[in-house]
């Protein structure tokens, strides 16, 4: 049984907040216009998607993750919104109301798996500071928007342009705190797959995912997808804000990965593409299944957009590996579900490894590569089932 | 979008006035530990984020840490926390939770 209570919170945006206790110790929590999610902090709020609710080919908007780092999050009246295109490479400023985003350039679709760059930290050995997310800092939708270069070439972007800086409408409580803004090398800015979004799985973008209009960056981490997208700024030099200079860093040279030159320093280089991973989303260490009963093994895989090759699974401690079958191909910025019988036909512990492999040669690691923000968890899982 | 100093001065101001009266909430459902520095921990953190982190964080904190997130608090986050908040603060985080082995 859940047991519900209403906190009204109504301080800058507006919310109500209700709880849920399940019988785990994630609390759960809801947002209004979301089912239950895992509460990891109400304000700034970072809800977790549940793993059951990632089973999905596409995750439904109203159990999509949230993630904020500051906690003043106004609700934007879609009427009066307007999206802002200058800069000193800009040779023509624009400010684009709703109306003509949607109807001024073409429209595209893509599914994408947008994941938080802090996915999995909360399973970092040792552990980090930062929000302890578990598996459920991810999702894939389908977005639906326009492509940000051409929005860039009406406003007459430069050839100067170095880096592309996107703010949301979302502000922090006290002056001192720096506004949570992003940017983009110019080539990524441009490419064809770097979205302006205003649709979410058909349905206009929920408030808690970045309503009216948010950046979509498919195979980078979430931290560059703006939400409340208000302002977008080219520029010849980089950008030199904290949430880029000090923060979302990695060790440099540590990973593999776009090299986002422009910010880079010796010491440390911003976090850039996703790396191959999978999630089993069928089972939990523990699960019990029965003997000589079919039962199938089932997730995600899923990588920066190279697209996965493969999906191996060890019942053996990693000696052998067989391949799973691999679901409908979303397109390669989504993940692809796969899937594989078990035997059963043994009584006892059943310990299952799963291994994505990239198109681009890359393959899930055996061992965690530290960082102190306690990003890039990519390494094999295993779940240890009992079959009795 | 940052609006004017003013209008943040002033949703700050808001906030604060506020903040005891969520920390109080009857349904607030992160208790942090009773001790010396509590009262003064809740009303400074709570200006910008929720208690979970607190609570959550521990297995991640020594005293060490400590320093260093309330540090990052004041000077890169504009937290207002004079010198000796900081030193009340920081005892009792330490004292309930520094998890780090």
């Amino acid at each position: 049984m859940l047991r519900r209570r209403e906190l009204l919170l109504g301080l800058a945006g507006g919310w109500f907040a209700g709880r849920a206790f399940g019988d785990s110790t994630d609390v759960l929590g809801t947002l209004t216009g979301k089912k239950p999610l895992i509460q990891r902090a109400l304000r700034p709020p970072n809800f977790e998607t549940p793993l059951k609710d990632l089973a999905a080919a596409f995750t439904p908007n109203d159990v999509f993750f949230v993630r904020y780092h500051l906690a003043v999050i106004p609700r934007i009246d879609p009427q009066s919104w307007r999206l802002a295109v200058g800069g000193s490479s800009i040779g023509s400023a624009l400010s684009l109301s709703l109306h003509q985003l949607q109807h001024d350039f073409e429209r595209v679709e893509l599914a994408a798996v947008n994941q938080c760059s802090g996915n999995r930290r909360g399973l970092f050995t040792p552990r980090v500071p930062g929000v302890q997310w578990g598996n459920g800092a991810i999702g894939n939708a389908l977005w639906s928007g326009v492509r940000l270069r051409d929005v860039l070439r009406r406003a007459q972007i430069g050839a100067n342009a170095l880096e592309v800086i996107f703010n949301g409408a979302d502000t922090a409580v006290l002056p001192g705190t720096p506004d949570f803004v992003k940017s983009l090398p110019v080539e990524r800015a441009l490419d064809e797959d770097t979205l302006i979004a205003f649709a979410m799985n058909g349905q206009p973008l929920p408030h808690w995912n970045g309503a009216p209009a948010r950046l979509i960056v498919p195979g980078w981490t979430g931290t560059y997808w703006m939400k409340h997208l208000t302002d977008i700024r080219v520029e010849p030099q980089a950008f030199d804000g904290f949430w880029m200079k000090s923060a979302y860093r990695l060790p440099t040279g540590a990973f593999p990965g776009y090299r986002f030159a422009s910010q880079e320093t010796k010491e440390t280089t911003p976090i850039t593409e996703i790396l191959v991973n999978s999630l089993i989303t069928s089972h939990l260490t523990g699960a019990r299944l029965h003997r000589g009963a079919a039962a199938v093994l089932s997730g995600k895989a899923w990588d920066n957009g190279a697209g996965i090759e493969g999906v191996e699974i060890s019942t053996d401690g990693r000696k052998s590996w067989r391949d799973a079958m691999l679901g409908r191909d979303l397109g390669r910025y989504a993940w692809r579900e796969f899937r594989l019988p078990l035997d059963t036909s043994v009584s006892g512990a059943l310990t299952v490894a799963v291994r994505a492999r990239s198109r681009n040669g890359a393959r899930q690691p055996d061992t965690l590569t530290f960082n102190p923000a306690g990003y890039h968890d990519n390494i094999v899982q295993t779940v240890t089932l009992e079959v009795m | 979008v940052r609006g004017s100093a003013a209008a943040a001065a002033l949703i700050a101001v808001a906030l604060l006035a506020a903040a005891p009266r969520i920390a109080a909430a009857a349904d607030e459902p992160v208790a942090l530990a009773d001790g010396p520095g509590r009262d003064l921990t809740i009303g400074r953190c709570i200006i910008c984020h929720s208690l979970e982190y607190i609570p959550s964080n521990a297995p991640a904190m020594n005293r060490g840490a400590w320093q260093k997130s309330i540090q990052k608090m004041k000077e890169r986050f504009g937290a207002p926390i004079t010198d000796e908040e900081s030193q009340e603060i920081l005892d009792y985080l330490d004292a309930h939770y520094s998890g780090k082995t």
